[in-house]
This record gives structure tokens, sequence and C-alpha cells, in this order.
């Protein structure tokens, strides 16, 4: 039966595991990844902050991680994974490589919003003697705000791909069942299932981040 | 004019950016004194420098030789925290007005005072104030992008005014804006110099907005200043060949008449009222021919000038340069080239 009680308290563990990995995940990376745009924009060298050699170094740092491929990546950090979460099973323990590929993803999204707010703008604010943080908190991100939104949302929908992937090496959520039930097992509606749930949430999360982008901004009257 | 204390003082300052091409020369060896409550403007064609002039004053662009002294403060020596404290008193509205467009009109009022510190509920009522001075109370609560150019400007100029600023520097202010609504906007900013006894720096490329509001004008060129003077000095008789180029842009077509003696008649305010043309041909009872005639209301009086063809007869043309003399109307022949 596919649509057992068992089974259907397994995708609902599926779910919650899913989303659990992929929010947190999310937030954590966004404590990387928001600050290294930033930095990103700030010390590029049209930027506030000119440091052309810290920005080159930052720059790189983010390319290498973002060019390593996530299922790479996701065994590469295994023996970090083990020092802090204590195993590399299950969904808290993919935590660690997700906000590792994350955070570097994050910070690029987060500086092309950052790049869209006029320089105009900016150079207002320091016309008005605004410090640098000032300009970070009142102006790049309250303007940047709807591009952020969006960038979010793709974020958020990206990480949870790269979550399915984990239920290769023994991750948890709607991508573990997938793989173990449809690909080791050949049980293909439970992976068809799966597949559809996983696609819904992302439909979801999408929806929500455009429409909260599109009320947060003023700029369309 | 009424005062004579220095506010903004540059000396031999200059400008120079390094970039992939080499050194640029923006600026170079800039002397300028605007002097306390007037409307001062700087013009010059586009790519002159006078936009990374007026970045200079305020510190936008640090100038890489010379000093700039506003308020008595040598902007170079101060430290980030006394530059941003000396911004603070330093207005500055823009070609596209840069407002915040994610607040409203009254939030980006707001904004300057919330940077200095000023507690909210104060900010609230004082950008309400100016919101009033610039004529868009009813619009406080609209976004930028609801309102139209003139309105945008109106709430930078609020905006900038917001802590109280000695200085209003206006970068290419109605540069985005139509003929009607920089009236509006001139006319505000000229009422705001009367008021609050603002000193107003004005960059433009248009002679018109120069003539409509300003007291003094420095004419730049090519990153250094070609001339400064009061406004009507300039307007009558230029002296550098970049503020005649300024004064009659018509230049070219007239030019085009060349070869003949021609005659260039100048209205400095006092002879308006006089048909100067026409009592001068009654009286030779010969016709000239009108090449060139661009007459202007400035502070309400009349200035400009008219460009005449001499009738071939020496004489004649003689004894019209004679009658205008007489008559108190300055006038100079003109060769075919310099008009």
């Amino acid at each position: 039966m596919l649509f057992s009680a068992q089974n259907l308290t397994m995708f609902g563990v599926g779910i919650l595991e899913t989303l659990y990995m992929t929010l947190v995940s999310t937030l954590m990376a966004y404590v990387i990844g928001l600050p290294l745009g930033l930095a990103l924009v700030l010390t590029d060298k049209d930027g506030i902050r000119p440091k052309t050699a810290v920005n080159k170094i930052l720059g790189a740092v983010v390319n290498i991680l973002r060019s390593i491929p996530f299922l790479i990546l996701l065994v590469m950090v295994m023996p970090l994974t083990r020092a802090i979460v204590g195993t590399t099973l299950g969904s808290t323990a993919v935590i660690v490589p997700l906000v590792i590929a994350a955070g570097p993803f994050i910070a690029r999204m987060v500086e092309s919003s950052i790049k869209e707010v006029d320089r105009g703008v900016i150079e207002a604010a320091q016309s008005m003697g605004a410090s640098t943080m000032q300009i970070v908190w009142k102006v790049m991100l309250p303007e940047a705000m709807p591009s952020l939104v969006v960038g979010a949302a793709i974020s958020v929908t990206t990480i949870l791909g790269y979550s399915a992937m984990s239920g290769i090496v023994g991750g948890g959520g709607l991508g573990n069942i997938a793989i173990t039930y449809g690909y080791n097992r050949n049980e293909q509606d439970i992976m068809l299932v799966a597949v559809i749930l996983l696609v819904l949430i992302v439909q979801v999360l999408q929806e929500v981040g455009m429409r909260l982008s599109k009320r947060k901004d003023k700029r369309i009257s | 004019m009424e005062q004579q204390k220095p506010i903004i003082e540059l000396k031999n300052m200059s400008k120079t950016f390094y970039g992939k091409n080499g050194e640029v020369h923006a600026l170079d060896g800039i002397d300028l004194t605007i002097y306390e409550g007037e409307i001062f403007g700087i013009i010059g064609m586009s790519g002159a420098g006078k936009s990374t002039l007026v970045r200079c004053i305020n510190f936008l662009e640090k100038p890489t030789g010379g000093e700039v002294v506003v308020a008595g403060q040598t902007m170079g020596s101060l430290s980030e925290k006394q530059l941003n404290e000396a911004r603070r008193k330093m207005g500055m509205i823009f070609q596209q007005f840069n407002l915040l467009m994610q607040r409203t009109a009254l939030k980006n009022v707001c904004f300057p005072m919330e940077i200095a510190g000023v507690p909210k509920a104060q900010a609230e009522s004082r950008a309400k104030e100016l919101l009033e001075l610039v004529g868009l109370s009813e619009r406080a609560d609209a976004y930028p992008a609801q309102l139209s150019g003139g309105q945008k400007q109106r709430v930078a100029i609020a905006r900038a005014l917001a802590t109280n600023p000695q200085v209003l520097l206006c970068d290419e202010a109605t540069s985005a804006l139509d003929p009607d609504t920089t009236r509006g906007v001139l006319a505000l900013l000229k009422e705001i110099n009367k008021k609050l006894g603002i000193t107003i720096v004005i960059i433009t490329h248009e002679m018109s907005v120069i003539e409509e509001i300003c007291t003094r004008v420095a004419i730049i060129d090519e990153s250094r200043i070609a001339e400064v003077g009061l406004t009507e000095d300039v307007f009558t008789s230029p002296q550098s060949a970049i503020g005649r180029r300024l004064v009659y842009p018509e230049d070219h077509t007239v030019q085009h008449f060349g070869g003949s003696r021609c005659c260039r008649i100048v209205f400095d305010g006092r002879s308006s009222f006089e048909p100067v043309i026409a009592n001068m041909v009654l009286e030779c009872r010969a016709p000239v021919n009108i090449l060139f005639a661009d007459t202007k209301n400035i502070d309400g009086q009349a200035f400009g000038q008219i460009i005449v063809q001499l009738p071939e007869d020496e004489l004649t043309a003689k004894r019209m340069l004679v009658y205008l003399k007489e008559h108190g109307i300055k006038a100079e022949e003109v060769a075919e080239h310099a008009v």
C-alpha cells in the first residue's frame, strides 16, 4: 500500500526533516553569507571601502567553495561533520556541508542584490555624513530588500535541492526516501510521491518569497 | 553684495584621477571664494569638471592638491568622524534626486536626522515642517515612485535642509526636469536662500539657470576657472572664449552672415525701456539687419544683446555707432568670427 499509515508517517517525517535541514541551513548560511556578501560589495574597488587585496581573497574563497560539486563537498567535509555533530548520518549532520556550500552561494546572491542599489543614493547618504555602518543598515539593506527576499527564495530552494542530494550518503528527509525506496529498492511509486512533495515544497517556498518581495517593494506603485 | 564673509574657499585645488588610461586632470589650480548668503553658479560644458568640483567641496571626492576650507574648517585635515560632522552642515541635491525608494517622502526627509541621531518624534515633526516649506505636506506618505520629478526634487531639497545646513550644493539639480518644473524648483531655491540665508552653490550646464537665480557665476572650462564675476557682468560682457560661447550659444549661425560690418548692442537693464534700434534707424535713416537677438529678464531687469549688420555705407555705419555711444548704450563693432 502506497498510502499506508506507515508510509504516511514516513512522508510526514520526511517533509519535516527536509524543512528542518533546509531552513536551519539557510539561516546559518545567511549568518555567513550576508556579511560576506556585504564585505564583497564594500571592499570592491568601486565600493565605499575599497580594499582590493581583501576583496580578491574573499572572492577567491567564495569561488573555490562554489566550484566544488555539492556531492563531493558532502564527502570531503565528513571529518569536520563528525567533529561537530558527532556523526555523518541523519538530517543534523547534513547541515554542516549544506552551510559550507550555501554560505558562498548566498554571499554572491547578496552581493548582486546590494549592487543593484543606486550608487547615487549611497552618495547622497555619504553627503549627509552617514558612516559605513549606517549606509549598510539604513541604505543598502533596506533599499535592496525586495531583491534580497527574491535571493532568499532562490537560495532556500537551491539548498532544498542540495539537501535532497544528501540522501545518497545517509542524510535525512524526502531525498533520502526517494533514494532509499526508488533507487535502492526500486519502489518507483514511493520515489514519485517523494519527488512530488519536493516539487510542491519548492513551489510554495518560491511563491511565498516572490509575494513577500513584491509586497515589500515600493518602487512599483 | 551685503555680506562678504567667505564660507567656501578653494585654494589652488586640483583633482587628478589615476585610471587605466593614465592621469586625468579633472581640476587644475582652482581658486574660488564663495561668500555667505549668496547663490553662486558654476557653469561649464559637460566634462569640464564641474561635478567633480562640487564633490570636492564636501569631500565626496578628495582633492589631490590644494585646500578646501568650509566655514573656517580645512576639510583635508578632518578625521573621518569630523568629516561626517562637517558634511551635515552641507546639504546636497542631485540631478537624479537620489531618494531612498523604499521610504516615504516623510521618512526620506527624516533620514539625515536619523543619521545625526535626532530623536524620532523630533525628526518627524521637523520633516513635516520642511515638507510644508517645499509645498508637499499632503504627499508626506507617498513613496518616491508615486511622485513626479519636480516633487521628488522638492523632497530632496527638504531632505537636504533637514540638518540645518549652512550650504546647499546643487549638482545639476534641474537638468532632469522640464522648463516649467525647473522654474518652480529654482523659485523654491531662491525662497530658501532668502528665508533661511543658506548659501547655495549651483552646478549647471544651462545658462538659463544661472540667469534665473545666481548672483555670481564662475565659468569652468578644461579643468580650470575661465572667469568669475557678477552674473550681469558675465552676461553683458563675457571675457573668456568659453564665456562668449555660453552666452551666445547661437554663435555658429551668426558667423554665417560674416563678411560685412557687425555691431553688438548690449542691454544692461537701463536702456530696456527705450526702442533703441528703431530710434537709431529713424535717426540715421538707414536700415540695419538684425542677425541675432537675445534679451532676458534677470532679477527684474532686462539684459541681453542684439547683433546687427550695419549698412555698407561707411559714414552711416559710423553715425550709428556714435548714436549708440551718445545714448549711453554699450555697443561694439565685432569682427566676423568674434561674435
